[in-house]
């Protein structure tokens, strides 16, 4: 017993170092392996707090491309309105009673990371403003990313540009699918990997997410084909995609929430051991 | 409490924020970002207490994965620093060590620029080794670690010449 003692005794800086090691070397390897399993997240009053305030300072510097951004929008969806056959109609009855499928929370961002291979957003708005994981999170442009963590006030995203993620997306000409991932070479471009051989593929083709996602809805922009690759091994298209959004500039955000998402999931898995 | 004791806290709440508000945004080629809050764990008193030194580099880094959602790569490449920083000063200073009266922000010297440049280059290895854990990103792993080391280099230098003397 005393050998024991004495032992934790001569070694306690080593044994201290192992422990604290151990510890933070688990976080690492949890925040690579699962989804969604991290216990440090930037999602918490704190660290929410922090980038809340220096976004606030932050914001001005951006506010002429945001501005320019938004008023394209606004004039898009006026257009959208001005054209529809019946002008009468209120737009709270634009859709009727039972489909409305999609919901969308106004958000913005306040912390944006690019630099590292698994990159995270974080988002003013949370769980009080109806924000959960797995949430889509798109803005004018196009797609961002995915709704990661919540707490109260704030919400982390999985970037685009995260090698973690991967997203159902398509050909808009030719309804081919494949998955949206990233190389972590360009925040400026994407890979659409699984694209069977038969599909046409053109450069400067676009790339929408594709409808197999409970997560987004179908037909939202992600960029442009700027390259096409084939896989020897493996008889896909490997295609380099130049993303509509700038991943580097991000402003006002819409989170889309699919109303239907859990009824979708419980089918399939009802549906999966009968397979 | 003693001065040494303040001193050192009152460097790793400045050191944090300067890193997050400051340095995490230069994003330098777009992806390279200095990381002088590591000056905690070389400034801190070579006889200092070590199971302190431990404690306060595994919260330093964990503070900052907090802030960069980033796991808990930060802490563990500051944790390896702060362990094995007995040793490189010994590697550094040789025998005046082990008299303990080296003093890290003093006059420019090779020893001083040695100690700094092993200290920085192992953490910000391990840091990029963790952060991308993929092996296929060898090179990448590589050239982000060079980088990295002479910008951050640079700025620790910058920093601990610019505010040491009014200090004296």
């Amino acid at each position: 017993m005393q050998q024991i003692i004495n032992f934790i005794f001569k070694n306690s800086i080593r044994l201290l170092f192992l422990l604290l090691l151990i510890t933070s070397l688990t976080l690492t390897i949890q925040s690579h392996s699962y989804h969604r399993s991290q216990f440090v997240s930037s999602a918490n009053d704190v660290t929410g707090g922090v980038y809340q305030r220096i976004n606030n300072v932050k914001e001005y510097f951006h506010l002429r491309t945001q501005n320019d951004e938004l008023a394209k929008e606004n004039a898009y969806l006026k257009q959208l309105l001005y054209n529809k056959p019946d002008t009468v109609i209120a737009s709270t009855e634009l859709i009727p009673r039972g489909y409305e499928d999609i919901k969308v929370i106004q958000s913005k961002v306040i912390k944006n990371s690019f630099n590292v291979p698994e990159n995270y957003l974080t988002l003013n708005s949370g769980s009080k403003d109806g924000i959960k994981p797995d949430m889509g999170v798109v803005n004018s442009l196009g797609i961002v990313g995915i709704v990661e963590k919540t707490s109260k006030n704030f919400a982390t995203v999985q970037s685009i540009l995260n090698v973690k993620s991967q997203i159902n997306a398509k050909i808009k000409k030719s309804n081919h699918f494949g998955s949206l991932i990233w190389n972590a070479k360009n925040v400026g471009y994407a890979q659409l990997i699984d694209v069977p051989r038969l599909a046409s593929v053109r450069k400067g083709d676009t790339i929408v997410t594709g409808g197999r996602s409970v997560i987004f809805p179908e037909n939202i922009p992600i960029g442009k084909i700027d390259k096409i690759f084939i896989d020897k091994a493996t008889n896909y298209y490997t295609i380099n995609i130049r993303l509509f959004n700038d991943m580097t500039n991000l402003g006002h955000v819409y989170v889309i929430e699919n109303v239907k998402r859990k009824e979708i999931i419980k089918l399939e898995e009802e549906t999966k051991p009968d397979e | 409490m003693n001065s040494t004791f303040l001193l050192n806290i009152f460097r790793f709440v400045i050191l944090l924020a300067l890193q997050i508000v400051l340095f995490n945004n230069i994003n330098f080629l777009g992806f390279v970002n200095p990381f002088p809050y590591i000056l905690f764990i070389i400034l801190y008193p070579v006889n200092g207490n070590r199971a302190g030194l431990l404690a306060a580099s595994f919260l330093l880094g964990l503070a900052m994965d907090m802030f960069l959602n980033s796991g808990g790569v930060h802490a563990t490449a500051c944790l390896v620093l702060a362990f094995f920083r007995p040793s490189i000063f010994k590697f550094a200073f040789g025998i005046s060590y082990e008299y303990q009266t080296v003093k890290i922000a003093d006059k420019f010297s090779p020893e001083r620029f040695s100690f700094i440049l092993i200290a920085v280059l192992l953490h910000h290895m391990v840091l990029y080794l963790l952060e991308i854990f993929r092996f296929n990103f060898f090179w990448e792993i590589l050239w982000r670690t060079l980088l990295s080391t002479t910008f951050t280099l640079l700025l620790c230098f910058i920093i601990i010449y610019l505010i040491k003397p009014s200090k004296r």
